[in-house]
């Protein structure tokens, strides 16, 4: 199995870099949204949409739509890290992503896929982006057509029950083309997720539903990268959770769930940006 | 339009809609269907039988079932989702809110078993709310057929309209109102179905015929009643019903669902915005039902042909 190059890993950590600057400036200017939960996914974005996922920047325009590989952001809060790569991998003008969250922008608080060009479906109320993978999966498959669904679920999300109806959706219908990441940054909005109710063994409870299950740094580039092409060997559905850090590379956000939905002042923003240009 | 054979056999809307199904599904290899384990009662079982690859029983889980069909709509498909009408509106609202009509996509969902006429099983089962809860979401459009030969109509409409659609179907068999060779579904219209000059009634769903019944037993009295049939609760057709309110001034909805929400509401709505008369709401009052025998409880909440009519000549 090839990983990824020295070149490769050079150049995705120059894009998170300037990812994790997007995220932080469109949330500065909207002086609202999810810092700590889009920071803890900007490098599971940047491998998937870069390395692993065959991708149309011209959407609908491009002959190979229809084989596209889809991905659905089950945990809508994290649209800034979205429009991010998707603006970098060209679906629009990284110019649209100071309009995020203000009045008739594309780039709506939670993505819209009826506003922002590459967003598939529209999310932002937890416990429903699976339930869409399996959907889209399921359609996939009647098509014949190869692409896989990636899905990406906020760790805190795991507490919404409609999550396991759909992990079960997936077993049953033994839906190896769906990749689901699960963000373990293991902070919500009021804490811990395993002191407000806890969702360990996740692991056990995935492999208890049927699942494959990688447990990866989320962080690491190559960890993930590999774990994805793990996962395409497989004859089940895969969850890889990935260990994370909510509000990674701004040391102040850093695993406190204070900056789960605060935006940074004007003082806070210079911090951030100084430090992510490090 | 109506029908003119006499025999008044009741017919179940439900095996109507199974066999619409399993019709379109020949016509159509994008059509699959979704069902939360009640495919029996729902009757999606049929094309289940005939298609068993486009056919995804989802089990006892309502929510997924709703966003699965959001899902399969992405891919091209044209998905009907089915259940009881209480679990696939207030167990899946947000799913349906969220993810069906926000993005627009092209899920239908007929929901059976709408209204106090579910019977035996009592309040838990009874959708008294549900056309209310489906008509608040933005690009939804909620349609209550009356029999057997609308049913297959709305079913093969809302295979080709792009868009979002509640359907809800009832328990209850039905006579044929309609004439199925001279029976068009014109989403856009209410149907002026009796003319009449002194009051007008406005229903839907299963208690068409009974307001029908009504309005023969009104002409008794000399009361001409005007009976116009709204299958399309949203978007309402405001011109058929100024247009009847402003000649008889005085307008009476009937529907088997909550006073609150449903037609009764929509007429409101559309006649103090436009043409104000008196309406009376008649339907089931804030509160929930309750268990019996269908023709029982048709009886007990007033809305038979006979409460109607007598309900109705009172209040004139």
């Amino acid at each position: 199995m090839q990983s990824l190059t020295e070149n490769e890993t050079r150049e995705l950590k120059a894009l998170c870099k300037e990812m994790r600057k997007d995220i932080v400036t469109m949330i500065h200017g909207a002086k609202s949204g999810h810092p700590g939960g889009n920071l803890s996914a900007v490098e599971i974005l940047a491998v998937l949409y870069k390395k692993c996922m065959k991708i149309c920047p011209d959407w609908d325009k491009s002959p190979d739509f229809e084989k596209r590989d889809r991905f659905i952001l089950s945990k809508g809060h994290a649209s800034a890290a979205l429009y991010s790569i998707l603006a970098r991998c060209g679906y629009f003008s990284t110019d649209e992503l100071s309009g995020f969250r203000k009045l008739g922008s594309n780039l709506q608080g939670h993505p819209s896929c009826r506003h922002a060009k590459g967003v598939e479906v529209s999310t932002g109320s937890l416990g429903q982006g699976l339930s869409m993978a399996c959907g889209v999966a399921l359609g996939l498959r009647l098509d014949k057509n190869p692409a896989t669904v990636y899905v990406y679920l906020g760790d805190g999300e795991m507490q919404e029950g409609s999550v396991w109806e759909a992990v079960m959706n997936a077993s049953h219908h033994n839906l190896n083309n769906i990749i689901a990441f699960i963000d373990r940054n293991r902070l919500q909005i009021d804490g811990c997720t395993e002191n407000i109710k806890a969702i360990e063994p996740l692991q056990d409870k995935f492999e208890a539903f049927g699942w494959n299950v990688i447990e990866i740094d989320g962080h690491d580039l190559e960890e993930i990268y590999d774990a994805v092409q793990s996962a395409k060997t497989m004859d089940r559905p895969t969850a890889i959770i990935a260990n994370t850090t909510k509000g990674k590379g701004v040391s102040y956000m850093e695993n406190n769930a204070g900056w789960h939905g605060k935006a940074p002042n004007d003082a806070e923003y210079e911090t951030a940006m100084t430090e992510l240009s490090k | 339009m109506l029908n003119k054979d006499k025999t008044k056999e009741k017919k179940s809307i439900r095996s109507e809609y199974g066999k619409t199904l399993v019709e379109l599904g020949h016509k159509n290899k994008n059509i699959v269907v979704l069902d939360a384990d009640l495919s029996c009662s729902t009757q999606t079982a049929m094309f289940g039988k005939e298609f068993p690859d486009r056919f995804f029983n989802l089990g006892i889980a309502e929510q997924d079932a709703m966003t699965t069909a959001a899902g399969l709509s992405t891919t091209g498909k044209i998905p009907f989702v089915s259940t009881f009408a209480m679990f696939a509106t207030g167990r899946a609202y947000d799913q349906i809110r969220n993810s069906i009509c926000y993005p627009k996509f092209n899920v239908k969902i007929v929901a059976t078993h709408g209204g106090i006429t579910v019977g035996e099983d009592g309040a838990s089962h009874q959708a008294l709310e549900d056309v209310a809860l489906m008509r608040l979401i933005p690009n939804m459009m909620v349609i209550v057929p009356a029999d057997c030969v609308e049913t297959h109509e709305v079913i093969k409409f809302a295979a080709e309209y792009n868009g979002p659609v509640y359907i809800r179907l009832a328990r209850t068999n039905v006579v044929n109102i309609f004439d199925p060779e001279k029976y068009k579904f014109d989403p856009k219209k209410a149907y002026v179905i009796r003319e009449g000059k002194s009051i007008t009634l406005i229903s839907n769903g299963e208690t068409l015929v009974e307001t029908l019944d009504c309005a023969e037993l009104l002409a008794k009295q000399g009361v001409d009643a005007e009976v116009i049939h709204m299958p399309v609760v949203k978007p309402v057709d405001k011109e058929t019903i100024i247009s009847s309110a402003k000649k008889t001034n005085r307008v009476f909805t009937i529907e088997n669902h909550s006073i609150i929400g449903g037609i009764g509401s929509a007429v409101c709505e559309t006649l103090s915005e436009n043409y104000p008369v008196k309406v009376s709401r008649i339907g089931i009052a804030d509160e929930f039902g309750q268990s019996g025998e269908q023709r029982a409880l048709m009886n007990h909440y007033k809305l038979t042909g006979e409460c109607l009519a007598e309900r109705i000549f009172k209040s004139l």
